[in-house]
This record gives C-alpha cells, sequence and structure tokens, in this order.
C-alpha cells in the first residue's frame, strides 16, 4: 500500500473501533487501518503489545500515523515506538489530535497519498484550532 | 553485585507487597484517576514473578532490563511504561557504571520523568522517587531512606496533580495520596526488607 497508515489506540476496544469504523466509512480500503483498545487483561485501558501489533497491521513503508485517547495512550504508543526496529520508529509518529476527528482528518489526508508529516499536520490542526 | 538469593527475595518482597496492597492502590486511583493501579501492578508483578527464575538466574542489569519489559508489556495504564522504564533504564545504566548506583538511580528516575513529560511536584510517582534518589546520594541508611520514602508519598496528599488523569480533577485532586506515589513508598520498604 502506498499510502500513509492508521493506527486507532483507545483505552476502549468499543471506541477504538468505532472510529476505525468511521475512517472506513470515509477512506474505504485506500488506507492501511488498524486499531486497538484494552489492557493486556480486556479492561479498559491500552497495551504495548496490542498497539505494536495494531501498528504491523497498519504498516506502510510511506509511514504510519497513531491517534491516542488519553495519557497512557499516549505513554505506551511512545514505548511501542521505541521497541520497533529504529528503521521502522523512524516512520510512526503520534498525532497530538482527538482520537475520532483526529483519525478521520488524518485518513483523509493519507488516502490522498500525502506524507507522514501532511498527515500528521492535519490532524494537529484540530487541535490548534 | 548482588547474590541470586537476595534478588529472589527482592523481587518476591516487593510482589508480595503489590498483591497485599492492590485493594488500597485501586481504591486511591479510583479517587483521583480510573481505579485501575492496584489491579494493573498486580498483574506486573504476576508476570514478573512467573519468570522469576530465569530473572534472578541472570547478571543484576539484565535481570531488571528483563522486568521492565515484562512490566511494559503486561501492565497496561501508565504506570506500565513508568515503572518498566525506571527498570529498563536503571538496567542500562547499570551496565555502563556498575560502582555508581546512585548515578544510575538517578538517570534512570530521568528516564521516568521523561517518559511521563513530568516533573518532581506535580503529584506523581516522581515526588517519591526523587527523594529517595536524594536518599541514596546522601548514603542515608535503608530504613531512613524507605522514612523518606512514606514522608514524600503522604506529601503527595496536599498537592495539585498537574499530570495524569489526576490532573483534570484540579483541585479537587488536592486531599487524595497519589498512587503511583503510594505504590513506589510501599516497593523501596520491600526493596529494604529484603536488604536488610
Amino acid at each position: 500500500m502506498s499510502n500513509v497508515g492508521i493506527v486507532i489506540v483507545s483505552h476502549s476496544p468499543l471506541v477504538a473501533e468505532g472510529a476505525a469504523d468511521m475512517v472506513r466509512g470515509m477512506v474505504g480500503d485506500e488506507v492501511p487501518l488498524a486499531w486497538c483498545g484494552g489492557d493486556p487483561a480486556g479492561g479498559l485501558g491500552t497495551s504495548v503489545e496490542a498497539i505494536l501489533a495494531a501498528v504491523e497491521r497498519a504498516w506502510s513503508d510511506r509511514g504510519v500515523a497513531i491517534l491516542v485517547d488519553l495519557g497512557g495512550a499516549e505513554t505506551n504508543s511512545e514505548m511501542a515506538i521505541e521497541m520497533l526496529d529504529p528503521a521502522r520508529a523512524s516512520k510512526v509518529v503520534i498525532c497530538n489530535a482527538p482520537v475520532v476527528e483526529g483519525a478521520v482528518m488524518a485518513a483523509t489526508e493519507a488516502s490522498g497519498g500525502a506524507t507522514l508529516d501532511a498527515v500528521r499536520a492535519t490532524a494537529e490542526e484540530l487541535s490548534a484550532r | 553485585m548482588i547474590s541470586e538469593a537476595r534478588l529472589r527475595a527482592v523481587v518476591l518482597a516487593v510482589s508480595s507487597t503489590i498483591v497485599e496492597h492492590a485493594e488500597e492502590l485501586t481504591a486511591l486511583d479510583a479517587a483521583i484517576g480510573d481505579g485501575d493501579h492496584g489491579v494493573n501492578m498486580r498483574r506486573g508483578a504476576a508476570a514478573v514473578v512467573a519468570e522469576l527464575e530465569a530473572i534472578v538466574a541472570k547478571p543484576l542489569p539484565e535481570a531488571l532490563k528483563t522486568i521492565g519489559t515484562r512490566l511494559v508489556m503486561t501492565v497496561g495504564g501508565a504506570s506500565g511504561p513508568l515503572y518498566g522504564t525506571l527498570c529498563l533504564a536503571l538496567g542500562k545504566q547499570l551496565s555502563g557504571t556498575p560502582d555508581d548506583f546512585a548515578g544510575a538511580l538517578r538517570r534512570a528516575v530521568d528516564a521516568v520523568a521523561a517518559r511521563g513529560k513530568s516533573r518532581y511536584g506535580q503529584k506523581t510517582l516522581l515526588d517519591v522517587l526523587y527523594p529517595i534518589v536524594d536518599a541514596v546520594e546522601a548514603r542515608r541508611t535503608l530504613p531512613e531512606t524507605v522514612a523518606v520514602a512514606h514522608a514524600a508519598a503522604a506529601e503527595t496528599r496536599d498537592r495539585k496533580a498537574l499530570r495524569g488523569r489526576a490532573s483534570f480533577l484540579g483541585d479537587r485532586s488536592i486531599g487524595h495520596v497519589d498512587p503511583g506515589a503510594r505504590s513506589s513508598a510501599l516497593i523501596v520498604e520491600a526493596i529494604a526488607g529484603a536488604l536488610l
């Protein structure tokens, strides 16, 4: 796939899956997309292992943009990126944006073939408003 | 640096105190956060104990790195990456400068601060970790260091949370001990108990 991939990380699998449904509705299969939610025991929370697997599923050589909801999702996503091999880690970014709106905006931008930097900038415009 | 038997005792003591205080930690977290700190820490402790023999067979720096990785992968929540980073960074520092424990500990706590984008005084586990570093640097005895840790944890009660989910509560976070500060103090007490 030649478009930037999107990963959605929420404390809640329902939120992550719902946000992914909204992204699919917008861009169909034009963008590699994966989501994860819930802690390693299935409760509300996030899991580094699940984030790593989601990055793998949404992998694109043009990069992957991660959208997160609350603090732990961001910290665990940063941890996951550091655990990737360095060549891959340099192509994964976390967007400072609201998870649902950010994912839809980022994916829409990605579907047009935008670079990883442009995808992130588009998502982060939401926080700048 | 530390015998296999001593390391086993330390890991088991830390794990026991986490299991023993899991409900208390969760209750503290329920007051100002999302109420999962005890449950998450207990899961991490179980994951570490499940690999106890493999861990204690390693030299201390490698053992710490394995513990850190297990915590990162199993705890979930923000405490997994924070305590995981503490162990991973301390392991890394100790392989580089094995004779400077205090310096290694300070740099490891700095790594936790960077991971959490926080610093001392924001009602987090750093409010306990930095006083412990100071006590270790000042060559205080283990019982003194434990007292410092508990006093530092208690002081978070009157502080307003500036990082993490608790910060959403603003002034309403005042009056509750920070769960991460409390778990840090409990861990220090357990480590000291196993080393004495």
